[in-house]
């Protein structure tokens, strides 16, 4: 059995930058666990740009964004094991794990940090009628198969979701010559980001149908055609709204699931909202040293963010072996009106500075306030021009409020009347 | 002639809504952005919008290579540049920044936008 | 020239076939799909049976019960997944709980031990979250799960390993009978010749029998939907439970599988095709719910329909032809067919078969193939030992499942060889996790053209004209 201060899961930008944050707060016996051949994760594919507008004040492309953070790591000298699954983590930080030079073997860790990222919700999971041909894919396994290894799987594609992966494929697959006939968001509105339906779809002349849901997909061997229709309020297709599109792929770009199993299996406690690990705002989950950043922990919108939650659970590990992991004085961080999810869930009211609050709004608002209250007293407030569910808002809390409150927090947001 | 267009600002991902006011194709007044970037922005998409293209390009070994516009360059051009782009196959070693094409367009070059994955 | 030719890679076909191999006779099987296992044995409950269901003194009664009792050996041998997890018949009503004791009385005259009735109080008990409404049950001690097609690849493996051919993508398209025997003519061009001629051929059965010259045989397809659950949910339940059977059969059942899956179906639609409907899952969620009404549904992680194949007799046509002297018919193999089907296959060898060739033992027969989960089966020492020599079985490709490359590449090269994405997800379950494939299937598709010598642009989900990519960017 190895020994290692700190252990991290995942060797993506969320594992990256927490193995740079922990070693620069002077614990240097780190090692990650990589399952693929190279660190980077998932930007590795992501060769847009935009990347790193928060953090650098420049427009990076995904793999420009990784370098930075591989470079870092390497500069370090940070011990990488490439082409390594943990297998399986208890809770008491030992893990599992598997590679072709070591075989299976155990590693006993001070503290873990989970950076396995998310995966894409499956069109299996949303039971859509039909047949199961070649040609259906999640968007980014398209983006793997034209990106890195450099195939277009298909020339006449029809997209449902509007994520960002699936209208950044809407712009990628027609640059590589298909045709996007159709991008269809069962919401009224589009999870991606604005920009993103300019620049990927209005640039191209992609009609975006919001309210719309593919009902069936045909074809044999391969796709040959799907049919879309208007949803109703409930989401429920309304007959005789059918359209029809014949082509060869259809991409799903139906929302991100942190991958959790190792997580369930260490019995450390989840929400059911995020579908990550309750954490304290150091990131540290409910098992005293083991701490969750990045996708795993809440699906990101922008990169910069996963940077900076990273950081933030890797100088948290960083001080739990250094002799932190002393009592906590908790304090439950509640979501409210009009408000899906905060994180953290908790704070933890013996450790030291302002924190900030990461949430999603439920719809999508405009001219509205929101605020974070404890009992009646009101810690914080912000207004916004407008807020929608497919970005991430923050707030901060300032030290001072934090120590004045006794009551749990709530998160809410109001409407201007 | 004055014209009024809406615009979304893609500089960042705030995706300011703007308002421009033009005036013979030239903007006179930019209402909505939150910083001096969607201004500009919105001046440039009247005249003529400008996006960073970014794409592969296959080595002559065969790795699929990340590549980048160093600037924007006319929308319009962005499927002719394509045409350019898919034909470069240069030879490894490559890092980030090396210049592929000089002016492939408008003065600006395509240039190696990330490390180089193991082909197949 | 063969002594049988078997056409038809199904479980019929499959345990057919090996059957043949243990004996001194040439066999060949003919599958017009790319791998086998494709038709009926592709798509089902998966379910034991115990045998309560057919009336006494039909081929269904009689076959069903005898598989089923030779079930476990049988699977223990070919290193198949099967689990005695017991079937649990429920009733809501009066009307079916007499249902109930007239198959536990039909199910005695056939031969099946251990049936009992349970009061509502018994069946909680069993089944905690079976409805307040369930007022009793039937419970089948002997009724138990299995892959179908795991059975199915592993009998026609073990085959295979005993000296039987399989050629797939083998489309019978004419079938000539002269004097040395049965000639049958592939479309694109192949044939073969044997003595005997096998049809197992499921739905294709009459068809197959007709360019035989036996025009007497009816087949008729019955489509069924499925829902299958995230392993996440797969201790939910832990037996098998159906609804008390009505005319129209057995209705829709939920099963624990035996890879831990929660599997939730059929509906029972008189038409042929493997598309889900809109109708059909809801059909599905909405019975399922009256079974137990805290169904995880919301843990779907596919859903999947598939074509069982009935004769007009409405019992399994296991005999030789009335009018072609040696074409023997396996076919109308509805349920409960893959419990049965080791049982005929012994009858069809022993008795059909031999009636036209003196059957002498094959002394070389070896019943035992390893499973295709060996490796997940080992030791940590033992996976060691394994990855030392092959350190592709250190390297994870479908993380969901944790499949490695190693475990990959026998799928490929073993029998029945996996030949395109599909085949390698049906032997090694990479790709059937939550993620459906959404990460490992780029991976293995580099296997498959790396092993198989093929392009990347031919490599395909399931078979001709399904390839995955449609070319080469730039």
């Amino acid at each position: 059995m190895r020994n290692c201060d700190i252990a991290i899961i995942g060797g993506g930008p969320a594992g990256l930058a927490a193995a740079i944050a922990a070693y620069d707060k002077g614990v240097k016996n780190i090692l990650i666990f990589e399952r693929e051949e190279k660190t980077g994760g998932i930007l590795k594919q992501c060769i847009h740009n935009g990347f790193g507008l928060t953090r650098f004040q420049e427009s990076l492309t995904g793999p420009e964004y990784a370098a930075r953070f591989v470079e870092a790591v390497e500069k370090r000298n940070i011990e990488t094991l490439i082409n390594t699954t943990v297998l399986s983590l208890s809770n008491d930080k030992t893990i599992t794990a598997i590679n072709p030079t070591d075989g299976v073997f155990t590693v006993r860790a001070k503290a873990v940090i989970l950076a396995m990222g998310c995966r894409e919700r499956s069109r299996g999971a949303l039971n859509i009628a039909g047949s199961r041909p070649a040609g259906i894919y999640s968007a980014g396994t398209a983006q793997k198969y034209v990106n890195i290894k450099g195939y277009l799987p298909g020339k006449e594609v029809v997209i449902l979701g509007s994520g960002d992966i699936g209208l950044i494929m809407a712009r990628r697959m027609t640059l590589e010559g298909a045709k996007v006939h159709a991008v269809c968001e069962i919401m009224p509105y589009s999870s991606g980001l604005k920009r993103n339906i300019v620049q990927c779809l209005d640039d191209f002349g992609i009609p975006l149908y919001l309210n719309h849901t593919i009902t069936r997909i045909d074809g044999g061997d391969r796709v040959t055609g799907v049919e879309i229709s208007r949803v109703d309020e409930n989401k429920q297709p309304i007959a005789g709204t059918q359209r029809y599109f014949p082509c060869d792929t259809v991409l799903f770009s139906v929302g991100l699931i942190p991958e959790n199993e190792l997580t369930k299996g260490a019995d450390i406690p989840l929400s059911p909202k995020t579908r990550g690990a309750v954490v304290y705002q150091n990131r540290e989950t409910l098992v005293g040293g083991v701490f969750a950043c990045g996708n795993v922990l809440q699906v990101h919108d922008l990169v910069d963010f996963v940077s900076e939650e990273a950081e933030t659970a890797g100088r948290g590990a960083a001080d739990y072996v250094s002799g932190g992991g002393g009592d906590k004085a908790p304090l439950d961080v509640l979501n409210g009106q009009n408000i899906s999810y905060v994180l953290p869930q908790k704070i933890d009211k013996n450790l030291a500075g302002d924190v900030k609050l990461f949430f999603r709004v439920n719809n999508t608002f405009k001219n509205c306030t929101i605020k974070a209250v404890s009992g009646d007293t009101e810690l914080s407030a912000r207004k916004k021009k407008i807020a929608v569910p497919g970005e991430m808002e923050t707030l901060i809390l300032k030290a001072d409020s934090i120590a004045s409150a006794y009551a749990p927090i709530t998160v809410f947001l109001e409407e201007e009347a | 002639m004055k014209e009024k267009r809406s615009l979304t600002c893609v500089e960042c991902p705030m995706g300011c809504s703007i308002e421009v006011e033009t005036e013979n194709g030239v903007a006179v007044s930019v209402k909505g952005n939150s910083c001096p970037r969607g201004k500009l922005y919105a001046e440039n998409e009247i005249v003529c919008p400008k996006r960073v293209l970014t794409s592969t390009v296959r080595a002559a070994s065969g790795e699929m290579i990340p590549v980048k516009t160093s600037s924007p360059i006319p929308k319009a051009s962005m499927l002719a540049i394509m045409q350019t782009i898919n034909a470069v196959h240069p030879t490894l070693p490559l890092k980030i920044g090396d210049v592929l094409v000089h002016d492939i367009a408008d003065g600006v070059d395509l240039v190696v936008a990330g490390c180089v994955e193991t082909h197949i | 020239m063969y002594d049988c030719v078997v056409i038809g890679g199904g479980v019929v076909g499959g345990t057919v076939l090996r059957e043949l191999t243990k004996y001194d006779l040439r066999a060949v099987l003919l599958e017009k799909e790319n791998d086998v296992g494709m038709g009926a044995s592709r798509a089902n409950s998966g379910i034991v049976h115990a045998g309560f269901d057919a009336p006494p003194n039909t081929n269904k009664a009689k076959f069903n019960v005898a598989g089923n009792k030779m079930m476990p050996t049988y699977c223990a041998d070919l290193g198949v997944k099967y689990r005695n997890n017991g079937s649990l018949v429920v009733a809501f009503s009066d009307e079916d709980k007499n249902t109930l004791h007239e198959l536990k009385k039909r199910g005695e005259e056939n031969g099946v031990t251990g049936l009992q009735i349970l009061d509502a109080k018994a069946l909680k008990t069993k089944e905690p979250h079976i409805s307040a409404q369930a007022i009793g049950a039937l419970y089948a001690p002997t009724g138990g799960i299995v892959c179908p097609y795991e059975l199915t690849v592993a009998a026609i493996g073990n085959a295979m390993d005993n000296g039987a051919d399989l050629l797939t993508d083998f489309d019978v398209e004419k079938i000539e009978k002269k004097s040395d025997g049965f000639h049958v003519y592939a479309a694109d061009g192949r044939s073969v010749t044997g003595k005997l001629l096998l049809n197992c051929a499921g739905l294709a059965g009459g068809k197959i029998a007709a360019l035989a010259g036996d025009e007497s045989i009816r087949i008729y397809p019955r489509k069924g939907e499925y829902i299958l659950l995230d392993r996440e949910s797969g201790d939910y339940i832990s037996h098998t439970l159906f609804f008390a059977p009505t005319k129209r059969g057995k209705g829709v059942l939920i099963s624990q599988t035996v890879d831990n899956n929660v599997i939730v179906g059929p509906t029972a639609i008189e038409q042929d095709g493997t598309e889900t409907t809109a109708e059909g899952l809801g059909y599905i969620g909405e019975k399922s719910r009256e079974m137990c009404p805290d169904l995880p549904l919301y843990n779907t992680i596919t859903s999947f329909a598939g074509v069982r194949a009935y004769s007009d007799r409405h019992d399994f046509v296991i005999e030789e032809s009335a009018t072609v002297d040696g074409l023997i018919h396996c076919v109308g193999i509805e349920s409960p067919g893959l419990t049965s089907a080791p049982a005929i296959a012994e009858y069809v060898a022993s008795t059909l078969v031999a009636k036209h060739i003196a059957l002498k033992k094959n002394d070389r027969f070896d019943p035992i193939r390893q499973p295709d989960c060996f490796f997940k089966n080992l030791s940590t020492e033992e996976k060691n030992a394994v990855i030392k020599r092959d350190p592709a079985y250190g390297k994870i490709v479908c993380r969901c499942e944790q499949v490695t490359e190693g475990e990959i590449v026998r799928a490929i090269r073993e029998n029945p060889p996996a030949k395109s994405v599909d085949a390698v997800k049906r032997r090694t379950r990479s790709g059937m996790g939550r993620c459906q494939g959404g990460f490992c299937q780029p991976h293995i598709a580099e296997i498959l053209a790396r092993e198989l010598g093929i392009r990347f642009e031919d490599v395909t989900k399931s078979g001709k004209g399904s390839q995955l990519v449609r070319e080469k960017t730039k």
